[in-house]
């Protein structure tokens, strides 16, 4: 799964810890989801899609193409 | 810029909490096995009752440390439960069938020592290190 989250955070000028905080997860999660490495449940994926004030598909986007 | 929150959150402070409480527990429990252990030799004579008293206080702490470790475990975020559950299941899993591969090899006399349950522990302690291990690496 793709993700957005790096360059959103960027955006705001919001450091990983920051927003580590906002999501309550640790910094190396919010890192390993910006990489792509670990993919977020839905319930943390609403989260940081609430924070950002976005929907979910304008944050996190499936890589299976069609 | 959005206003953040600064500093450490709540969920990181619990966290802490409840990994600074796990680690009393563990204390309190590796301090009792001990005095259960070498308790009757070397301080009260092999006095049956101390020794039953000991290993039920051990036993009790044990319970402790497990709702201790269970507390400790909701409160981690999701990968770093994630990270827990695959490192416990490939110390369970390598436990389990080293462990009782290891006894046959005992049972049958193919080795010539006994196959001591302190072992099967120390395999699982680290193969269950090894698993966290490779797990914060792969998400790093």
């Amino acid at each position: 799964m793709k993700n957005r989250l790096k360059v959103l955070r960027a955006e705001r000028d919001w450091t990983q810890a920051q927003l580590a905080i906002e999501l309550e997860v640790s910094r190396q999660t919010v890192n390993a989801i910006e990489k792509g490495k670990f993919d977020p449940s839905l319930p943390l994926a609403f989260k940081a899609a609430r924070l950002f004030n976005l929907a979910i598909e304008d944050i996190f986007q499936d890589e299976i193409k069609s | 810029m959005s206003k953040l929150k600064t500093g450490s959150s709540d969920w990181a402070a619990s966290n802490a909490r409840n990994t600074i409480r796990l680690g009393y527990w563990t204390a309190a429990w590796v301090v009792t096995m001990a005095v259960a252990n070498f308790g009757p030799r070397f301080i009260w004579q092999f006095n049956e009752s101390l020794t039953v008293i000991a290993i039920l206080i051990n036993l009790a702490i044990g319970f402790g440390m497990i709702v201790a470790h269970k507390h400790h475990l909701k409160g981690l975020d999701e990968m770093h439960q994630k990270i827990q559950l695959e490192a416990m299941a490939l110390s369970l899993g390598v436990g389990l069938v080293v462990g009782l591969a290891y006894s046959n090899l005992d049972v049958t006399n193919i080795i010539a020592f006994d196959a001591e349950i302190s072992q099967l522990f120390i395999l699982m302690g680290l193969t269950y290190g090894a698993g966290i291990f490779i797990g914060r690496r792969r998400f790093r």
